[in-house]
């Protein structure tokens, strides 16, 4: 049973278990995702997309579309009335194709009409010809293709400014002599298919001309703020006449950090001078956000013979797809992150991404950390067998710990238990295996009655992994928030972080209830027209960021109170900032201040699975998992994003692989890209481990990232384990499995 | 077309394309938006409705089909301002965390437990088996179901 029973409804401060402010609305349906926005005389918005990967546009005849029953415009690239190019972090992304599509469902036309129905129906009217280009659709030879982006967008950002054409960003780190020998070496290729966030709730929103040129998006988003700053140099308006309100988001999970029908919507309402309402169907938004980077890596670990890491070298190539999204700070974090949480004197370790005419790629949860976990972790198993060592002592023998340097330089200043995830997670006992006969739900295969048992291998792996918190690199990461204490003895609180589904109201509602004692608390309207930026609800950093940006507000508040003295109206803003990152050395990958990352959080994992070794169908049994979490705002939240985590990365790690064929998504449905089902899923056993964080606020760390990290590569040990396998790529199929 | 839907105990008639989904009808012609569109064809079970009393996809259901039947939406298994028991143990389970998978969740759950009020956990993996969560990794619905049944 769950210990939620008796939640402190009458309190709900830091650290104790608080049902989610928004629990009743979603449990009787009456929450407003961005899906079931409505407005008189709304038109619905439908975007035409590019069915080839690389494609020259010859033509668009817009003049049958336009003559469909219902519609009320088509637009084009000639109708964006500012910059033509968006991003993220580089604008090199068409609002609207022009001259040629880069990706298989790259938008290309929009129209607005009175019903869905006639809006799709138009599309197919529109008459685009193309004169389709050979695709780049394989990394490792993109770096000797034509170049898709002659202008070289992520160039001269003080990268290093890599000749090669497709090259988005490249980074060396070079620590101590990174030819080191050691006495054994094992060394091993991984390959990380495509996966996709696959939230729940498609991508949409509605639009809202404001009469006077301005416009209101509600739209399901990540990051309000810099969803503004993209949108209005493309409708060519000052940032005020743009404003982004959060709309009810059906799961983000990184894939709504960069836009989708914001801009759209936008220009079809301030066209039609109407409100306009978008959403994707399925398929539209497994074409229509970015993926996590599918990857090549090369690892070599050296070792002593007692097991102590000498040396390790590593090369990860990750598929950016057509278009850089975040993809330069991922290409960093799979550097950072390459030897796992180790202490390693010598290492050389080389990350790059290319551009491609494959699906773009961005940010998923674990965010270049996932991929070369995977790696990292089947690399320390596979010493552990050449040493004859166990997996778990050669894990504790090399765990980082405060005070040591990373491959970059850093130090660890914060809290980082290493040690203790692993001897924790390692002490949590799984179940006896279960008898047989027993009900086929039950065993691999399930109620398809594959086996009695018959064949059936169990296995049990281990994995340890960690992860960056915040924003890294001298990015000016912040987070305002406002309160206003009015004179009725209520606060209200404003802040623009997005509540995704991970629980941030509630961590600013705890916050100021903590802050601000018995004062009744609400939490105003997510959007950029009241509140500054609060940065993106992504990095495992909103937590640490909203508490402290609340935190000071709310202190600043009652300080103003007593110094007006007078019981009137209040209302402060305050900006809060985590100490300063800085860049990392170009050329050597090295810090060049003090940090490039603001902190780290680690977490083990222990997995039992069971393998039909005939017929290659697997089932996870259990996981237990000890996750570093600084300080446990909700415990009941922590536990949730823990077990949430842990199943994107089991779906990782057995079944999710967005799949290509020159280019073209041949499973963009929920038939054909499978995520885990409640009979996928076994139970989780969450330890966490509170050991606060000095430089952040209630010493709370993020928590969302690191079991998605760890997962993929613990469920994968577990299958090895079971299999006797090397398992080098996921997701593991039954082919894999069985070695055909 | 037009057609006569009796939804949550309440009569609408309402005029539809032929092509038109029980769940579009509920959404955009009858303002019942809690039921919602995630898959379009019956994998995700986010849609989940009752329809004379049986579970159904309503994504799958054609308004015309439901023409003079019986349906029942997340929206009306609250009673006289009181949550279904289903409702209150996801809320306090922490079952919920982006919710857009709830509506279908809860309405499943509760023609679970209205069909076996002592559910096994192997009863619940199964009859939750048709319904996608992206974000809990199910462990807390589990809990909630559990929680409900005992409550029930």
């Amino acid at each position: 049973m769950s210990e939620t029973a008796a939640p402190k409804l009458e309190l709900g401060r830091v650290g104790e278990i608080v049902p989610r402010a928004d629990g009743v609305p979603k449990v009787t349906g009456e929450f407003a995702y961005s899906s079931d926005l409505q407005a008189a005389g709304m038109l619905w918005g439908h975007t035409v997309r590019s069915p080839h990967a690389h494609a020259r546009i010859v033509s668009i005849d817009l003049s049958q579309a336009l003559a469909m029953p219902g519609v009320h415009a088509v637009l084009t690239h000639e109708d964006v009335p500012g910059a033509k190019r968006y991003g993220l972090e580089f604008p090199d992304q068409p609002v609207l194709a022009s001259e040629r599509v880069r990706y298989f469902g790259e938008p290309v036309a929009l129209v607005a009409a009175e019903h869905p129905e006639q809006a799709r129906r138009a599309g197919e009217r529109v008459t685009v010809e193309y004169e389709p280009l050979a695709a780049i659709v394989d990394a490792e030879r993109a770096t000797e293709q034509e170049p898709l982006h002659p202008d070289g967008p992520t160039m001269g950002h003080g990268y290093r400014d890599d000749p090669r054409p497709n090259v988005v960003r490249s980074l060396v780190i070079r620590h101590g002599d990174p030819d080191a020998e050691g006495e054994v070496t094992v060394s091993g290729v991984y390959e990380v298919g495509i996966q996709d966030q696959a939230f729940l709730g498609p991508e949409s929103g509605l639009a809202i001309p404001d009469g006077e040129g301005g416009v209101d998006i509600h739209v399901a988003t990540q990051w309000l703020h810099v969803d503004r700053d993209q949108v209005a140099p493309c409708l060519n308006l000052q940032s005020e006449q743009v404003r982004i309100h959060l709309a009810g988001v059906g799961g983000a999970f990184g894939g709504r950090e960069d836009l989708s029908m914001q801009i759209h919507g936008a220009l079809l309402a301030l066209h039609t001078n109407r409100p306009v309402k978008m959403v994707y169907s399925r398929e539209e938004s497994f074409v229509g956000h970015i993926h996590r980077h599918p990857a090549k890596i090369w690892a070599e670990h050296r070792a002593t013979r007692e097991g102590r890491l000498v040396n390790v070298r590593v090369r990860v190539l990750l598929d950016g797809g057509a278009y850089a999204s975040s993809s330069t700070a991922v290409t960093s974090n799979a550097a950072s992150f390459a030897a796992g949480p180790y202490k390693v004197d010598n290492a050389l370790i080389e990350s790059t991404c290319v551009y491609t005419n494959n699906p773009p790629c961005g940010a998923m949860r674990g965010f270049g950390a996932v991929q070369v976990c995977f790696a990292h972790e089947a690399q320390m198993d596979k010493l552990a067998a050449a040493l004859d060592i166990d997996p778990i002592e050669l894990r504790l023998l090399n765990a980082l710990e405060p005070g040591d340097s990373l491959p970059t330089g850093q130090k660890i200043t914060g809290t980082l238990p290493v040690a203790e995830v692993i001897r924790r997670a390692a002490a949590l006992d799984p179940p006896e295996p279960e008898e047989l006969p027993r009900d086929p739900l039950r065993l691999p295969g399930g109620t398809g009655n594959t086996t009695r048992g018959e064949g059936v291998r169990r296995g049990v792996g281990f994995a340890v992994g960690f992860k960056n918190i915040g924003y890294s690199e001298g990015f000016d990461d912040y987070t305002a928030a406002r309160v206003r204490l009015l004179p009725d003895g209520s606060a209200e609180i404003h802040c623009a972080a997005a509540e995704v589904g991970q629980g941030v109201a509630n961590v600013i509602l705890q916050v100021a209830r903590t802050e601000l004692g018995a004062r009744k608390v609400v939490l105003a309207p997510h959007t950029t027209a009241t509140v500054d930026s609060a940065g993106s609800a992504s990095a495992s950093r909103m937590t640490w960021m909203a508490s402290g940006a609340v935190r000071d507000a709310c202190r600043a508040a009652l300080a103003e109170l007593e110094r007006k003295g007078d019981g009137g109206e209040v209302d402060i803003e305050r900006i809060y900032r985590h100490p300063r990152t800085t860049p990392l050395d170009p050329e050597t990958g090295q810090i060049t201040g003090e940090r490039a990352h603001v902190a780290y959080a680690c977490a083990a994992m222990r997995v039992v699975a069971e393998v039909d070794v005939d017929l290659g169908l697997t089932r996870v049994v259990w996981i237990g998992t000890a996750q570093d979490v600084g300080k446990a705002v909700n415990p009941q939240a922590v536990t949730g994003q823990i077990e949430g985590g842990t199943a994107q990365g089991l779906g990782l790690a057995l079944m999710e692989e967005i799949q290509t064929r020159d280019g073209l998504i041949t499973n963009a449905s929920f038939t054909d890209y499978l995520i885990p089902t409640t009979l996928d899923m076994p139970p989780v056993v969450s330890e966490l481990i509170e050991e606060a964080e000095p430089d952040a606020p209630y010493g709370a760390k993020g928590v969302g990232e690191p079991p998605t990290v760890v997962s993929t590569a613990a469920v994968v040990a577990a299958l090895r384990a079971a299999t006797g396998r090397e398992l080098n790529r996921v997701p593991v199929s039954p082919d894999d499995v069985v070695g055909l | 077309m037009r057609v006569t839907l009796r939804v949550n105990g309440e009569e609408h008639e309402t005029d539809v394309w032929e092509g038109e989904s029980l769940l579009f009808a509920l959404r955009e012609r009858l303002g019942l938006p809690g039921s919602k569109n995630a898959c379009e064809q019956g994998e995700c079970g986010s849609c989940s409705v009752l329809l004379d009393g049986k579970l159904v996809c309503s994504c799958l259901v054609l308004a015309a089909q439901a023409d003079g039947h019986e349906v029942l939406t997340v929206e009306g298994l609250a009673q006289d301002g009181r949550l279904h028991k289903v409702q209150q143990a996801f809320v306090a389970a922490g079952a919920v965390q982006c919710g857009f998978c709830t509506p279908g969740l809860v309405v499943a759950a509760a023609d679970l437990l209205a069909r076996n009020v002592y559910p096994s956990d192997d009863d619940i993996r199964e009859a939750l088996s048709g319904n996608l969560c992206r974000c809990t990794g199910y462990a807390k619905i589990f809990d909630a179901v559990r929680m409900a049944a005992a409550a029930l």
